[in-house]
């Protein structure tokens, strides 16, 4: 008789802990065949708004980070994920219906985009700031700087490799963050929590919730204490619409759903600078 | 002894030309609005009419837009090196009309001419000149391989420095090879106008820059016209909320220069009296019209006394009168409106338990005017240390620890700017890195230079004007 396996429960990600969602309920997740695969924690409003106490106590610390140790911190979530190859491809492979070759694939690119971006940590000043050329007896200089809070919504489809994409590089750049995993596809989220759990992550960095984004969404995008929404996963334009002007509450910085985007594509500045806030310091040289 | 009271010592009025009216500036000339209405606009020193002002409305937005899409096609198309001399061109003209503008800005805004003359067209020539450079360089920017102009630019800009903001608005976008849409604010068109006859000395092709007047509904218009591509505000941050909700699902880019509510906090090792002088400048400048004012005074507790007496003896001395008065150090309040609103908010002041004081000056008998005035014994809860009050009214806040000063700091909805004052260096830097501001200046306060990108965090907007950063918004890029 074969022996009967030990199945996971599937769990929301916040403050570095695994809890269920505080309304009790979840959802059946199906895999890419429509059989059963898994009940998912269905987040509520209350495990948002959580999730948001989580990320915005940890943002000081996390921002204040020196770059060297940011970049490694995220460089080992790649280390990670390497080493949990298995799970992941064969999340991947049952949420996405790929095969096992196109998952590899797929997990390659992911891995490998996070070692990408883990190197930026340490530059993005460089590349982002500048002295400024002032007309007067000045040192002038600019610099980046994370914006804070961000909410993500992760797009649908791409359970994995758009995740990463979209979340990523807004931690390597100083923020912390609230995502919306996809919800039809969430199995591959929640293994990657596991990666962020233990790769010295700071408990609230990352916060991961599985569910309906248009029932969490509204309350981050009108949350005051989130001060920036990526929407990339809201193919619904009346629902971006919405966010959108919700977010205008408190001007949290925004962006869209782009259509166009392809993850397979290795990414560019633009998440990156996405989030960060220019700050310019003035100071009189003389005596 | 006894003072030495100043002569009058005004600035003549001779050099500006006001015609009795102005049209739209569309499409290269000056058109009459498609209702025919006219408003009036003033001079806030005294409220004599200096001119009538079109009312733009949506037929006029329209025929704006649709003029300066015309226009983007060759505009777009044009190499950067003839863009920029265009640009240079317009640098130089308002350098030799100078004097022109200065006088004109103080007539229409009610700021002191010593400002107009030594800080704001200066500011503007220097930025025009500034990004006329960056105009054939922008593939050096940093922005990617092939950047591009986003298309016609809708900017709407505030009444403080009404000549300064179409620079910090006209300037970026030009060099970046877009047309403009440009909705000036209702009390202060002249110089924009002015401006006009400028583009047309220059020979700027017809339609790059359309200037359109009017009240708010003509700026809503211009936001919410289907035929711009990028939207640049400055002005307040409810103003800035209704804007975002309105492209809220187009395709529209946004940038957002609002309000603020600086703290300009003052350590015991300071220098005082560049301290005392810098709270000055914080705050009284430009009548405390300013976005990034130091309009809380956050003071080291062992030197509050010392720095609220000093404070108040060199306040003393502030010449608060006629705008075009070389001496004139504090000019008129703007508009009844803005007089209104920070007499209310100063006697919310007083009635919520602040003391109140204010300079011992004459104030003339026509025109809005508020003297310059300080409040002590403000608690972080009271209205005048939360709201921006955009006049004349410091209010005066005290800490023990930097912690503390940070903390305080930072306890507020805006983060546009704050100012350090402390002859210690490693406390400038710890303070800088941890203020939630966009513009940080240290034993300094209110400088602006165009290589300078200039911009808030939080409810203060986003985006950011000046220098490379200040190149974004108006450009399609790989890393935009």
């Amino acid at each position: 008789m074969s022996r009967i396996d030990v199945r996971k429960t599937y769990k929301l990600y916040i403050n570095g802990a695994f809890p269920r969602s505080e309304s009790g309920r979840s959802y059946e997740v199906l895999d890419a065949g429509g059989r059963f695969a898994a009940n998912a924690a269905l987040a509520s409003r209350k495990d948002a708004r959580d999730a948001v106490v989580a990320a915005r106590s940890a943002f000081k610390g996390w921002s204040h980070a020196n770059a060297y140790l940011r970049g490694q911190i995220v460089y080992r979530i790649a280390e990670v994920m390497e080493s949990r190859r298995a799970q992941l491809v064969a999340d991947v492979m049952a949420c996405e219906g790929l095969t096992e070759a196109r998952a590899k694939r797929v997990l390659d690119a992911a891995i490998d985009r996070v070692v990408w971006y883990a190197g930026w940590a340490d530059k993005l000043p460089a590349v982002l700031g500048n002295a400024n050329a002032v007309s007067g007896p000045f040192f002038n200089f600019s610099v980046p700087e994370p914006s804070g809070v961000i909410a993500i919504v992760a797009p649908e489809a791409s359970s994995l490799l758009a995740l990463v994409s979209v979340t990523i590089p807004v931690v390597v750049a100083g923020n912390t963050c609230v995502v919306v995993t996809s919800r039809t596809r969430p199995l591959p989220a929640i293994t990657w929590a596991e990666c962020l759990a233990t790769s010295d992550l700071p408990n609230g960095v990352v916060n991961l919730l599985t569910g309906d984004h248009a029932e969490i969404a509204p309350w981050l995008a009108s949350h005051k204490d989130v001060d920036g929404i990526d929407l990339s996963g809201v193919e619904d334009a009346a629902l971006a619409r919405s966010l959108e002007a919700a977010a205008a509450v408190n001007l949290k910085r925004f962006a869209r759903h782009d259509a166009e985007e392809d993850w397979a594509v290795r990414p560019n500045l633009r998440r990156l600078s996405r989030f960060l806030e220019t700050k310019t310091i003035l100071q009189p040289i003389g005596v | 002894m006894a003072r030495i009271e100043y002569a009058p010592a005004p600035e003549s009025r001779a050099v500006v030309k006001l015609r009795r009216q102005y049209g739209l500036f569309i499409d290269g000339e000056f058109v009459e609005p498609a209702s025919g209405e006219y408003y009036a606009t003033i001079n806030p020193a005294d409220e004599s009419p200096l001119a009538l002002i079109a009312e733009g409305g949506e037929a006029d937005v329209d025929r704006a837009v649709r003029a300066a899409r015309r226009a983007f096609t060759k505009w777009s198309k044009l190499s950067g090196a003839e863009r920029a001399k265009y640009i240079y061109r317009i640098a130089r003209i308002l350098q030799e009309r100078a004097r022109e503008f200065a006088v004109l800005e103080s007539m229409n805004n009610g700021k002191p001419i010593k400002e107009s003359r030594d800080v704001d067209i200066p500011l503007v020539a220097a930025h025009f000149f500034h990004y006329a450079g960056w105009a054939d360089k922008l593939e050096y920017a940093g922005f990617g391989p092939n950047p591009r102009p986003v298309g016609v630019a809708g900017q709407v800009i505030p009444w403080n420095f009404p000549l300064l903001m179409l620079s910090w608005k006209i300037a970026p976008a030009l060099a970046c090879g877009n047309t403009v849409v440009l909705k000036p604010a209702q009390t202060t068109p002249l110089t924009a106008l002015l401006f006009a006859e400028v583009c047309q000395q220059a020979e700027l092709p017809a339609g790059v820059v359309n200037i359109v007047t009017g009240h708010n509904q003509t700026g809503a218009a211009v936001v919410a016209h289907k035929g711009v591509d990028k939207v640049a505000f400055t002005g307040s941050t409810a103003v800035g909320r209704q804007i975002a909700e309105t492209v809220a699902g187009t395709r529209k880019r946004l940038t957002l220069e609002l309000g603020g509510k600086g703290a300009n906090i003052v350590f015991d090792d300071a220098a005082m009296d560049q301290a005392v002088e810098g709270i000055v400048n914080g705050i009284y400048f430009n009548q405390g019209h300013v976005c990034c004012a130091g309009s809380r005074l956050l003071v080291q507790e062992s030197v509050a006394e010392e720095v609220v007496a000093r404070l108040k003896r060199r306040m003393q001395t502030l010449r608060v009168g006629d705008p075009l008065d070389k001496n004139t150090d504090v000019g008129a309040i703007n508009s009844a409106a803005q007089l209104a609103r920070i007499s209310e908010l100063s006697d919310s002041g007083s009635t919520e338990g602040a003391e109140r004081w204010s300079s011992d000056c004459a104030l003339p008998d026509k025109g809005f005017w508020f003297a310059p005035t300080v409040f002590t014994n403000v608690s972080q809860a009271h209205r005048i240390a939360r709201e921006e009050i955009f006049g004349p009214v410091l209010s005066v806040l005290t800490f023990r620890t930097p912690a503390e000063a940070i903390e305080k700091a930072n306890n507020t909805q805006y983060g546009l700017a704050a100012g350090i004052w402390t002859e210690k260096g490693s406390l400038i830097l710890k303070m800088a890195s941890e203020l939630r501001a966009g513009i940080v200046w240290a034993n300094t306060y209110n400088k602006f230079d165009p290589a300078s990108p200039f911009g808030g965090y939080k409810e203060s907007g986003y985006g950011r004007e000046g220098g490379r950063q200040g190149l974004a918004g108006y450009l399609e890029a790989d890393h935009v």
